[in-house]
């Protein structure tokens, strides 16, 4: 390696210094934490029996017909999350993906109106967030009385799972329109004439040129909306009335129960599941972005 | 021949700007045609209209006889060369030429002769799972062509593919383009700004200037026969100076009377008369029609570009000789080598090398491609 550049790749380590300093207090040694909590125990003597307790816990729950059964207590609240999670990510998606296309098609100035109309309630604090949206779902709330008014009669809607999606739809959603918005808006124009040129009708057009190539945007969208909505607490606390618990509400409430080696344990559980998640999303990106080609 | 395409009196306005203003064309079946102009003149919006990407504000689009105004493009048996190609960069070079025929539900095995016939007319044979991403600009200009001729349209329409090219390619594109046509013989509607290019592709030029039609004719046409100010200077390098036409075959210009071919004027009819640089000789100076003094010598390779003032009016003359700047020269111009055009709304905008310079030139035809 010659003088110069060994100065400059010393330049280099100290300017980022700062940023890996940064990520390893607040990312690393964090989460060397959750794990290290995980597998102790309260006199900090390794033990797997916190990681156990979640696979084998039970509780007794009424069965549609009312009968009781003994089921495992945490990983039905898993199989609820990743359901409500899916459910909302599904949502935001076929909500998202025609709005950020009509967006990214629209004049620059409409373009810069509804981004900025989409990124406003993100400055908002969730929690008052969620209140609103409780005020509007009542059984004498907003939506009730509208709807009565109309002569429609009411809807009981706050306490369903209906509820909750509604609410972790309407705080994710722009983590799903932001990410396909700025790929279709760095999509060529005229590969949507060349497709329309070479026979598609505007559908053929959607399905082999426009959707293919706004793949990555689909999976950074679904990453970004999947991941917070499965650890999502308190939506489903005010929302549903307490009925729907969740992952995120587990940890928080083993979390002020000071059961902190259980939290932890269920936290580490849920972050290997994500980043297994997130690597298989990885690969498929990888093999549907540009992947016609052998390269 | 039969006439293919036909757009009878289109006019068409882009936020209260004319691009195209009562233009009327016919194309015939199996000709190369090129629409050119400088950017701005309504070319490309001519292109878009026949692919169906624009619709005329007035005036009719027919094909083969019958009215396609509100036809889509898909619908159109016509197919486009895209100036930067618009390959679809996730598929592969195979793929993005199959990708009409998928879409048409052509049998698989099908698909893979006629992807592989077209492939061979462009070169392409062996590229077919490249990824069109790692190709380079001459290439996926022939699978651009390949892509768009697959389909077996019936005309196809080019707008500006060689602009990206270096030289030398262009010029092999060129030659490329002009033997795929014949061989298939599709009709070629051709845009470019390149004079060069249309007179050296085309069997009909069609000349266009801010939204109207200024010329058409084939190659020698339009070359040699401008109809005004505007298509001399355009297309060549023109000396236009004012003359009076004194009767037919006779014209007066910078102080001499000239015998000339043309005729058809009304007496002492005030006209514009174009001299190629080309068709001028240099003689001594007391053997010359006309005589000036060089200003400056411009060594091209094949030629000298000589500019000589004459009265005041700069001339431009290519000659293989070599005269020196400052040397007083005498010019002899022949009978056909001069060429009369009516006066225009063009006149006395162009044709004097008063404040010509090569680097000049090419300063400001980049400028209005990148204001394009």
């Amino acid at each position: 390696m010659t003088k110069k550049s060994s100065r400059s790749s010393l330049v280099t380590g100290l300017a980022g210094g700062p940023y890996e300093l940064w990520a390893v207090i607040f990312i690393l040694v964090p989460l060397g934490f959750v794990a290290y909590y995980a597998f102790t125990d309260n006199n900090f003597r390794f033990t797997t029996a916190n990681i156990a307790r979640f696979f084998t816990d039970t509780s007794a729950a009424m069965g549609a017909g009312g009968e009781t059964a003994m089921v495992r207590t945490y990983l039905v609240i898993s199989w609820r999350s990743i359901k409500l999670a899916l459910i909302s990510t599904v949502v935001c998606l076929l909500l998202g993906y025609p709005l950020a296309y009509i967006i990214s098609r629209a004049g620059a100035r409409t373009q810069k109106t509804m981004m900025t109309l989409i990124m406003i309630p993100m400055w908002m604090n969730f929690l008052i967030r969620t209140y609103a949206w409780m005020t509007i779902l009542q059984d004498t709330g907003i939506l009730n009385n509208f709807l009565s008014a109309l002569g429609l009669g009411r809807v009981h809607i706050i306490g369903t799972e209906t509820a909750v999606i509604i609410g972790m739809v309407y705080d994710y959603l722009p983590y799903m329109i932001l990410p396909l918005y700025s790929i279709m808006a760095k999509m060529d124009v005229k590969l949507i004439e060349a497709a329309r040129d070479l026979g598609c009708a505007p559908a053929g057009v959607l399905r082999r040129v426009i959707l293919p190539l706004s793949m990555p945007g689909v999976v950074n969208g679904i990453t970004m909306v999947l991941i917070p909505s499965i650890s999502t607490f308190y939506i489903s606390q005010k929302l549903g009335d307490g009925m729907f618990f969740l992952l995120g509400d587990a940890i928080e409430g083993q979390y002020v129960a000071n059961n902190l080696h259980f939290a932890a344990a269920i936290a580490f559980i849920l972050m290997v599941a994500l980043l297994a998640a997130m690597a298989v999303m990885r690969r498929l990106t990888d093999k549907y972005t540009y992947g016609g080609a052998d390269r | 021949m039969d006439k293919i395409i036909e757009l009878k009196n289109i006019t068409k306005s882009f936020d209260g700007e004319v691009v195209l203003d009562n233009i009327s064309l016919d194309i015939y079946d199996n000709e190369f045609i090129t629409l050119l102009g400088p950017s701005g003149c309504g070319k490309t919006t001519t292109l878009r209209l026949i692919g169906g990407f624009e619709t005329p504000d007035s005036g009719d689009v027919l094909f083969m006889g019958q009215r396609i105004n509100d036809v889509p493009p898909h619908k159109r048996n016509v197919n486009t060369v895209f100036q930067r190609y618009a390959l679809f960069p996730h598929l592969n070079v195979f793929e993005n030429v199959a990708f009409p025929l998928r879409e048409r539900k052509v049998p698989r095995d099908e698909i893979e002769q006629r992807v592989g016939e077209m492939l061979a007319m462009v070169a392409l044979k062996g590229f077919e799972h490249r990824a069109v991403t790692s190709l380079s600009g001459g290439q996926q200009q022939r699978v651009a062509i390949a892509r768009a001729l697959v389909g077996r349209p019936r005309v196809l329409l080019l707008d500006e593919p060689l602009a990206a090219l270096d030289l030398k390619l262009r010029k092999d594109m060129q030659q490329e383009l002009k033997n795929i046509q014949k061989a298939t013989g599709i009709t070629f509607v051709f845009v470019t700004h390149d004079q060069e290019e249309a007179l050296s592709m085309s069997d009909t030029i069609v000349v266009m200037s801010e939204g109207r039609i200024q010329q058409i004719g084939s190659s020698q046409d339009v070359y040699n026969e401008p109809k005004n100010a505007f298509v001399a200077d355009f297309i060549g390098e023109s000396n236009i100076v004012d003359g009076v036409m004194l009767a037919d075959k006779s014209v007066s210009f910078s102080g001499h009377t000239f015998v000339c071919v043309d005729g058809g004027f009304a007496p002492n009819e005030p006209v514009d008369v174009v001299v190629r640089p080309e068709d001028v000789d240099i003689v001594p100076e007391d053997k010359g029609m006309l005589r000036g003094v060089v200003t400056s010598v411009t060594f091209m390779g094949v030629h000298y570009e000589v500019i000589v003032d004459i009265g005041g009016f700069k001339w431009m003359i290519q000659t293989t000789d070599f005269v020196d700047v400052d040397e007083h020269i005498g010019l002899f111009i022949e009978p056909d080598a001069i060429h009369i055009m009516k006066k225009s709304q063009y006149s006395g905008l162009y044709g004097d090398y008063a404040s010509f310079s090569n680097e000049f030139d090419e300063l400001s035809d980049a400028e209005s491609e990148a204001a394009e």
